[in-house]
């Protein structure tokens, strides 16, 4: 069998998941079709172990982590991404997962699993309870599913270059997730010829609410007007708003946007008093990017709550122009830029930027229709409310799919 | 309002009542002044819509984050009347805070201090030890807090002396000298707390073990620069006296908690080892969630307010430091005023996220 001609026994490595020898066999192992038998069922096995597990349960990205790999949801995908060509993995993927989100490297290795490849995945040197709950769950699931064994490598590693570099030398695909300096980083240590990387870089997202269809399904619906606020908040604070998925800058269509502003902050700031907890450098970053924004631009407006209450928990900035100049102004933890619109075409010059990624909104998505036609660089989503973070195969503008697999003509 | 007749008032004697009608009315003025004399202090305060009369009390005075220093010039005088910058001492790489003083600023910091100071020291000078090394004050074209801290404190001191070389180690027979030469004398000492405790107690801790004893019992040690680094070497600040009476005999020891960003106006400890608010200035400790005033006792981030800025927009700052106020006008020592505890840096917010926290490891 081949092996790699790297001796990984040769690293500081922990490993979480298989052994410096998984990897040194990893390049003689056969690659798999997407959607392999075996692959199916074994993340069918671990869905089944976390959706069984006590502990899993107070984590709610753990449990949708649980559903996106369960058997139903794998074979939709097939459905949707598999025709009669053949597809093979392309062979070894290695994935840099960002250190502060703590299920992302699960997402990436199901992907790379699903498309057939065998997987190295540098997990988050943090000890999220999440990721011991999921690991446990992969340890289990391979227990009972050998034969998947060879495929799955997930390591812990320190900001070490040889081994970026002996990882790198040896991938068919490179995945790396989280940011600009990151990919930098990477970029330093060569790939083969014909190996592909992924990268996920600095990203920006926005919100775009049309009013009248917000208070249309709001009013006298208490329970939707809290299903929006929670949406909205899972779309942001979620994460401190640091996604890239995040919205920036939450922009407001239709007639009655002042009337939807005051029901639409209510009820979150109702929210965010309850779930999340400022701390001090937040509030004082926050109020450093407001003066920072005012000296910088003109027109510059921060708003106070109409009974003039602050709360540092939701920072709301006005602005009279959109540009992506305005996003190096951005911050995270609840601050908002908030835009009056009267016609989607005012978003051309904030999205005819390559960070731009993900819009999410209320209302209907034809509207951005012409906006997308008009021949902007940005925007790879659009997605309602609250469907920020749903992962998919098409991701950032790539297809993973077709990313990570390999395509054999017949003629 | 005139600086100059401010500053005659001794600087721990007004009690709440008159203080807050001082300080109001001199911070609604600088804030005045300072919105028709800095463009981006203008558009600050225009952001948040405030009007300069709204102000009921110097409690209402917006207060801009110190990092803004660092990231803006921020100057409310003609470039021209630019007499000499301040920078914050940041480590390597990090931005540092630019202050901006024309002549009449930097004068009522020195005089300010002076009148601070001397209200523990007495006005005659002493001789002077400084615990540091020379060459910390010889680039004299940027000024890093370090230095100008020096030197704003030599004033008090006559027959400077650096008792460590500028290999950061004691200097023993120059200390020797030193204090050969004024026994019987008392002594100033000034300096950083870190360094206090590096290079001048763990070496004099060692030469006591080899029979050497330094006698300083006739001292008095002013030091600043926070507790951050000592912190980490879990010497809280009752065994940073208590170690230097042991290997010394210093007793009469006062930390003070001051900035770059108001210089001048520092806190100092008093002998009860509260921290305490001068006439020229005040604390407000704030909440996180809305900035709203915490309650005696309760940790908040710290306002610093200081009559003192007219070169720069710096009246009013919202400090990284969280502290805790103990009370005001009924401190055992007698001062009047606000007294308070600087409880440390704040904490560091761990933000969840996807962007970058790989290679932030880097720097």
């Amino acid at each position: 069998m081949r092996q790699s001609n790297i001796d990984f026994n040769q690293f500081h490595i922990s490993w979480e998941v298989g052994s410096a020898e998984t990897l040194n066999r990893m390049p003689g192992i056969p690659m798999q079709e997407p959607f392999s038998k075996e692959t199916v069922e074994f993340l069918n096995t671990v869905s089944r172990k976390l959706l069984s597990d006590p502990a899993a349960k107070s984590y709610p990205d753990v449990v949708t982590f649980a559903f996106w790999i369960r058997k139903a949801s794998v074979e939709q995908m097939r459905r949707r991404f598999t025709d009669e060509t053949i597809h093979l993995g392309r062979g070894v993927a290695f994935h840099v997962a960002p250190s502060n989100v703590p299920v992302n490297y699960a997402y990436s290795m199901a992907a790379g699993l699903i498309c057939g490849n065998a997987n190295v995945v540098r997990i988050p040197s943090k000890e999220f309870p999440q990721i011991t709950i999921i690991n446990r769950a992969v340890r289990e699931s391979l227990q009972e599913i050998q034969r998947m064994r060879p495929y799955i490598g997930l390591v812990r590693y320190g900001h070490e270059r040889e081994i970026n570099d002996a990882l790198s030398s040896f991938a068919d695909v490179r995945v790396i997730w989280g940011g600009d300096n990151t990919i930098q980083e990477f970029r330093k240590s060569p790939l083969k010829p014909r190996a592909a990387e992924i990268t996920f870089a600095d990203r920006y997202s926005l919100a775009v609410i049309d009013s009248d269809a917000y208070l249309k399904a709001v009013s006298g619906n208490d329970a939707s007007r809290e299903k929006t606020a929670n949406d909205f908040y899972n779309d942001t604070y979620l994460t401190d708003q640091n996604a890239c998925t995040s919205p920036r800058a939450v922009i407001w269509m239709g007639s009655r946007t002042e009337e939807a502003k005051e029901q639409f902050w209510g009820s979150l700031s109702k929210l965010v008093r309850k779930k999340y907890e400022i701390q001090g450098v937040q509030a004082v970053n926050k109020l450093t990017s407001v003066y920072l924004a005012a000296a910088e631009r003109e027109n510059i407006r921060k708003v106070t709550d109409k009974d003039g209450i602050e709360d540092n928990r939701i920072v709301r900035v006005k602005v009279d122009r959109l540009d992506s100049e305005l996003m190096e102004l951005k911050d995270n933890s609840g601050y908002f830029f908030e835009y009056d619109c009267r016609d989607v075409m005012e978003l051309q010059e904030i999205c005819d930027d390559a960070r731009c990624q993900t819009i999410s909104y209320i209302g209907c998505k034809e509207m951005f229709l012409p906006l997308l036609r008009s021949g902007i660089k940005g925007v790879d989503r659009i997605v309602p409310v609250g469907k920020t973070m749903d992962f998919d195969l098409i991701w950032d503008g790539y297809n993973l799919f077709e990313r990570m697999t390999r395509v054999i003509s017949v003629g | 309002m005139d600086y100059n007749e401010i500053i005659e008032i001794p600087p721990y004697s007004l009690g709440k009542e008159e203080k807050t009608g001082l300080l109001t009315a001199r911070m609604k003025e600088l804030t005045g002044f300072h919105m028709s004399h800095c463009q981006e202090y203008r558009r600050m305060m225009d952001s948040i819509g405030y009007e300069p009369d709204s102000a009921r009390s110097y409690y209402d005075i917006p207060f801009l984050p110190v990092r803004l220093f660092k990231e803006l010039p921020l100057c409310s005088v003609e470039p021209g009347e630019v007499f000499k910058t301040l920078t914050s001492s940041g480590t390597t790489g990090q931005a540092v805070s630019k202050i901006y003083l024309d002549r009449s600023t930097a004068n009522n910091q020195q005089k300010t201090l002076a009148r601070i100071v001397s209200s523990f020291t007495g006005a005659n000078r002493m001789p002077m030890l400084i615990i540091d090394c020379p060459s910390v004050v010889k680039n004299r074209a940027m000024f890093s807090a370090r230095g100008a801290g020096i030197l704003g404190f030599s004033i008090f001191g006559s027959d400077r002396t650096y008792a460590l070389d500028d290999d950061m180690k004691l200097n023993v027979d120059a200390v020797k000298a030193f204090l050969e030469k004024h026994k019987g004398e008392r002594i100033f000492l000034f300096g950083f707390t870190f360094m206090i405790w590096q290079h001048f107690y763990k070496e004099l801790a060692g030469l006591k073990k080899e029979g050497i004893t330094i006698d300083l019992s006739k001292g008095i040690l002013i030091h600043g620069g926070g507790w951050k680094k000592l912190i980490s070497e879990a010497v809280s600040p009752e065994e940073f006296h208590q170690r230097l009476r042991d290997v010394c005999g210093l007793y009469s020891i006062h930390d003070y908690y001051g900035m770059v960003e108001q210089t001048g106006c520092i806190y100092m400890e008093c002998e009860c080892g509260h921290l305490h608010a001068s006439v020229f200035s005040d604390v407000i400790m704030r909440r996180a969630a809305d900035f709203s005033v915490c309650d005696v006792g309760e940790p908040g981030i710290i306002q610093v307010l200081s009559m003192l800025p007219e070169s720069y927009p710096g009246h009013s700052l919202l400090t990284e430091d969280e502290g805790v106020l103990l009370g005001e006008d009924d401190c055992p020592c007698g001062r009047k005023g606000k007294y308070f505890k600087v409880l440390g840096r704040l904490k560091n917010a761990e933000i969840r996220g996807c962007s970058d926290t790989y290679a932030a490891k880097f720097n």
